[in-house]
């Protein structure tokens, strides 16, 4: 009977796989597997069509380091992330305001509902122009037109983590004579952090890839604006370039912030 | 206990519900839960509350807690409302929080009674579960931290309500007997809410019936077993027998 009991006994200490060393390296292992294939294909594709707008990856990789080598590649990404960083963080807490809000009180819910719909269905396009057009080019339009998009999102999410609730141990909490400060602590943001992680992951997706566009259309720095200029000049080059290189920057982030994040939010379950 | 005794420990707990409403919500019609219920506990008695599903046992022990306020009637529970801890009938325990933290919020920032936190464990028989989270214990060790946590506070007043059901029979047991060498080791006035008889007979000094139906008491009757007999099955279904031979 002993290979039963190892197996009871792997079963009530379960290896988390975000954790374990051996767990990062083979998926680790996976993901630069897969890469390479698919930059194996690319480059093939890339010598069977011998086109100037499909670059094999290697002239890709040479334009990048280029870009890094002149300093134009670190001074558009650090203007972009500043942007996405501004947009991420005041969307994020206002979006968690108006969502709690909403959980809480029944009525606002009732009517502030079609509002949220509205804004939840505004095309990302339609909020950017009418953001430049009422508050002119600047810094400020283009944060507020991204944190426009995102806000919806966040409130949606935290609405639902504010429903879910539990009443049980809302009472448990009161009879127990917790007070405010340690039922929010310990009873409440325990059971809101799941829904806030969920939306910072997805917003960071979102985040980006809107202040991307509206730094197309109205900024003279960051990751859009590059792309813009090289759609001008058909370089297709300098567009897989930049696009890679956020790409990478973003994953970085996923890895060492939101996905640990989400592990230790989520450490206590089964 | 002698010192508990002196100042406030002799103060009878009075409870005097005279109307407990549901009220009507979409196609449901509004429920007359409980009416004139009515009665006296003395001090560091075991009561015990019976009745059918439904007959509003846990809405009474809910109004008692401070829980439910929206009812005709007055809870007088003397100087004990300030130390009171309830026994759910789920754990209730935080699942993000490990046993021992969950024991050691209900009480107040430095207090010495947090050193009695090993021991408790230890006599509930989760000492080895300390830093466990909740949810990765069976159900009977949820319900013993449960107990620890109701138990760490020396409370005047334990209200439990239902706290050993949908477990097997011997887990049960052993939970109804750490509960009565708990309760003897730290007398306290318990409010026991029960459906189940046998269990109500074995644990209590009275017992309070509500009848289904007229949400009132049916039956109040004094339970005359010695500690002895409460281990003895013959004789707690005897004593069952003559208590409940009224229905």
């Amino acid at each position: 009977m002993a290979p039963v009991s190892t197996r009871i006994s792997s079963i009530s200490r379960p290896a988390n796989p975000l954790l374990g060393f051996n767990g990062a390296l083979e998926r680790l292992a996976w993901m630069a597997g897969s890469l390479l294939v698919f930059a194996i294909f690319w480059q093939i594709l890339a010598d069977v069509l011998q086109n100037k707008y499909l670059p094999t990856p290697l002239t890709v990789f040479d334009v990048l380091l280029r870009e890094g080598a002149s300093g134009a590649l670190w001074e558009h990404t650090s203007a972009t992330l500043i942007r996405v960083a501004f947009a991420f963080v005041v969307s994020m807490f206002i979006g968690t305001a108006i969502g709690l809000a909403l959980g809480r009180f029944k009525t606002a819910d009732r009517f502030f509902d079609a509002w949220l719909i509205l804004f939840l269905n505004l095309p990302a396009l339609v909020s950017i122009t009418l953001c430049y057009i009422w508050f002119g080019l600047t810094e400020a339009a283009a944060v507020t037109a991204v944190a426009a998009n995102k806000i919806p999102n966040v409130a949606v999410n935290m609405r639902e983590g504010a429903r879910s609730l539990s009443k049980d141990l809302d009472e448990m909490a009161m009879v127990y004579k917790f007070g405010w400060w340690k039922t929010l602590r310990h009873v409440t943001i325990p059971q809101l952090a799941p829904f806030f992680a969920a939306s910072a992951r997805s917003g960071l997706a979102l985040v980006w890839k809107i202040v991307l566009v509206v730094e197309a259309f109205g900024r003279s720095s960051g990751v859009g604006y590059r792309l813009s200029i090289a759609f001008q000049e058909f370089d297709v080059s300098t567009i897989l370039a930049y696009a890679l290189a956020f790409i990478l920057i973003v994953q970085f982030i996923e890895f060492t912030v939101l996905q640990p994040l989400q592990a230790r939010v989520n450490e206590w379950r089964r | 206990m002698a010192a508990l005794n002196g100042a406030n420990g002799d103060a009878p707990i009075r409870v005097a519900v005279q109307r407990k409403i549901f009220p009507a919500v979409g196609r449901r019609e509004a429920q007359l839960v409980l009416r004139d219920v009515s009665f006296e506990v003395a001090p560091r008695s075991f009561l015990v509350i019976t009745g059918p599903s439904g007959c509003g046992k846990s809405t009474l022990l809910n109004i008692i807690a401070g829980l439910d306020r929206d009812y005709e009637g007055e809870i007088d529970l003397g100087p004990a409302k300030d130390s009171l801890a309830f026994i759910f009938q789920a754990p209730r325990l935080l699942p993000w929080r490990t046993v021992y933290e969950n024991i050691s919020l209900v009480l107040p920032d430095g207090d010495r009674r947090r050193e009695k936190i090993p021991a408790m464990l230890e006599r509930v028989g989760l000492a080895q579960a300390a830093d466990a989270y909740p949810e990765r214990l069976s159900l009977g060790m949820q319900r013993r931290a449960a107990l620890a946590r109701g138990f760490i506070l020396e409370p005047e007043i334990l209200l439990m309500d239902e706290p050993f059901v949908s477990l097997d029979d011997p887990t049960a047991q052993s939970l109804r007997d750490l509960l009565m060498e708990l309760w003897h080791s730290q007398p306290t006035t318990v409010l026991f809410v029960t459906h189940d008889r046998a269990e109500a007979i074995q644990l209590g000094t009275r017992i309070l019936r509500l009848a289904p139906g007229k949400a009132s008491v049916a039956q109040d009757a004094v339970v005359s077993l010695s500690e002895a007999q409460r281990h003895d099955r013959a004789a707690v279904l005897a004593e069952q027998n003559r208590i409940f031979a009224t229905t």
